[in-house]
């Protein structure tokens, strides 16, 4: 095990290369749909259990299930209202599980990335071969249900090796969303290819915020306004990223959507506002940005 | 922290991996392409109603985990006992009260142990018009996957045949006490006759599930928006209760139309709303409700009753 996972080194926001967003944009603006799907009965991750209660978890897994048979289709009305496209981080299996839920999201141009094969199996424990494996899994499902090629990865329920962001970069992917150093994008330091972070932000996450924090929906919106205003502000000086990562079953129950759309709707009525994907971000910062905030970044010290 | 163990190959198998879902008891189905729902007198919105009167045993072991509302401190613990025992003494009272002055009915999910211990409460619901539904024996009787079959079924038994002979009624429907079933329990309610589950909160609607025992329909009772999660669990405010069923409502009323209702289902705790200073924000909620056109409030027996009846 290491004490610092040695994917970048440090670039204090104050004192780095300055971003500049296609058409004069502020901020690069997007939403993350988590696409997933749970298993009721998974195989033991001996690292972490699937469910908070004994098998079967009806509870828990009823309420996952509502955001494909309910949750997301509010959602995706939402979006579509707002003229905002989603990048879906996708559990790859719900191709073949809800194919109806993919062919809505291609329908309205979103882009897929990788959030594992289930949100039920998790990385930690997997030789290299197992997790290649789970990598070219995702790769090949996204290609065959989407003809879309895979640029990213949101690891599956935020699960690791020490190897994973080596892995996804050879492999071809071009950014990861799993790291939350930062409003901006950054290099990844990896031993092959070139690999961004991009920011996701849990702060924003509805995970976070409804299940972990518990506030109501007006106050989800409050945030949601509250951070767009600041990185808007801030990203006169230079390019900021916002994120919305979002689950169908919480953010599409009844009482909590109109107060998202809300957010939704003030965010994507302001005129700086890059509407973007993430593979959109990426390309931009990997073509315009990478090198000179890899030439700018300063060497970590060591801990005494 | 320790280096996580290696898994075996087998974990990247996927053999349930396929079209729908990865179990047969009920069909993969997507709410808003489904047939529409006639309500009665081209209702939009059913209204729901559902307090559950439970008694949660002082000595309770909460195997395999602790139920909400739970006891919490070392025995004895008297605070936690007597609260939950103030919604069947009191609370109780006060949400009749308010459905009787709006003409509401309710379904009242209904612990065995409640019916026999104190037999005139359950008489005054049924006397309020109340259809009674079983919550299993006492809240600390959890179905899980630990019960065996034999066990699981006496459970069942037990438990309606108390309500049934307490209520006089033929009890159709089953909320498991905290929503937590066996992989059987399903087929041993339509075993015991049951006709409606209250446990699975993945709609907004009715829907058909498949049982070894023949049909059993699982009824939209969500968690989200009841009084323990967003009162006790969230610590939010009683207008942030009254906002969230108002906002339900709302949303539910917009997607419906005469000729295709939807379901308003509200779950309440007598110990929690119950409370003098939070009764009134569920008065408010259902003034709201009944304020708008088309809203037939009914027991969770003719809410099924009118959704099989579209779906022939």
């Amino acid at each position: 095990m290491k004490s610092d996972p040695g994917f970048y080194d440090y670039l204090p926001y104050n004192d780095r290369p300055v971003i500049r967003w296609p058409n004069g944009a502020r901020v690069a603006f997007w939403v993350a749909p988590n696409v997933e799907f749970y298993e009721l009965a998974p195989p033991r991750n001996p690292a972490r259990a699937a469910w908070s209660r004994p098998t079967p978890d009806v509870l828990n897994y009823a309420y996952r299930d509502y955001g494909n048979r309910v949750g997301f289709w509010r959602l995706l009305d939402s979006m579509k209202r707002c003229g905002m496209r989603g990048s879906v981080s996708l559990n790859v299996a719900m191709c073949e599980h809800h194919p109806e839920v993919i062919r809505a999201c291609a329908d309205e141009g979103w882009e897929f990335y990788s959030h594992g094969t289930y949100n039920t199996r998790y990385l930690m424990g997997m030789t290299e071969a197992q997790e290649r494996a789970v990598i070219q899994d995702s790769i090949d499902t996204i290609k065959k249900h989407t003809g879309q090629k895979l640029d990213g990865w949101l690891a599956p329920a935020l699960t690791y090796t020490d190897r994973t962001m080596d892995l996804v970069a050879e492999m071809g992917l071009s950014y990861v969303c799993d790291l939350f150093h930062d409003d901006q994008p950054g290099p990844v330091k990896v031993r092959q290819g070139k690999l961004t972070s991009i920011p996701y932000s849990l702060e924003m996450n509805d995970v976070i915020v409804y299940n972990v924090n518990q506030v109501s929906p007006r106050r989800y919106a409050d945030i949601l306004k509250r951070q767009f205003d600041r990185l808007y502000a801030e990203g006169e000086k230079s390019g900021t990223v916002m994120c919305i990562p979002l689950h169908p079953y919480l953010v599409g129950q009844p009482y909590r959507i109109a107060a998202f759309e809300e957010a939704l709707s003030y965010i994507t009525g302001h005129d700086k506002v890059w509407l973007a994907t993430g593979r959109e971000i990426a390309q931009h910062f990997n073509t315009h940005y990478h090198d000179a905030f890899a030439a700018a970044a300063q060497p970590v010290g060591e801990a005494p | 922290m320790s280096t996580p163990q290696l898994l075996p190959d087998d974990y990247l198998a996927y053999p349930l991996r396929r079209y729908g879902m990865d179990h047969n008891r009920y069909d993969w189905s997507i709410l808003p392409e489904r047939q529409p729902v006639a309500l009665p007198g081209d209702a939009r919105m059913a209204l729901w109603v559902v307090p559950a009167l439970e008694w949660f045993p002082l000595d309770m072991k909460s195997q395999p985990f602790k139920p909400p509302g739970a006891m919490q401190t070392a025995y004895p613990d008297l605070r936690h006992y007597t609260l939950r025992d103030y919604g069947n003494r009191v609370g109780i009272f006060r949400i009749l009260d308010v459905l009787s002055k709006r003409g509401i009915p309710a379904s009242v999910a209904v612990n065995a142990a409640v019916a026999s211990r104190y037999p005139s409460l359950l008489k005054a619901c049924v006397d309020h018009g109340c259809e009674v539904i079983a919550n299993g024996l006492d809240m600390d009787h959890l179905h899980h996957g630990g019960l065996s079959e034999a066990e699981e079924r006496d459970w069942i038994a037990r438990t309606l045949q108390v309500l049934r002979e307490a209520s006089g009624q033929p009890v159709r429907g089953w909320l498991s006490p905290a929503k937590s079933e066996s992989l059987l329990t399903p087929d041993l309610l339509a075993e015991a006759g049951v006709d409606y589950v209250c446990d699975w909160v993945n709609d907004d609607m009715p829907y058909a599930m498949r049982t070894r025992s023949g049909p059993l329909h699982a009824m939209p009772h969500p968690v989200d928006i009841d009084d323990y999660t967003i009162l006790v669990q969230n610590h939010h405010t009683e207008d942030d209760f009254r906002d969230a069923l108002i906002d339900q409502f709302d949303q539910l009323y917009r997607e419906s139309a005469p000729g295709n209702g939807r379901v308003m289902a509200i779950s309440l705790h007598p110990w929690v709303i119950g409370q003098p200073y939070r009764i009134g924000a569920l008065e408010e909620a259902l003034d709201h409700m009944q304020s708008q056109h088309g809203v037939w409030a009914a027991t969770g027996s003719q809410i099924l009753d009118a959704w099989k009846a579209a779906q022939r």
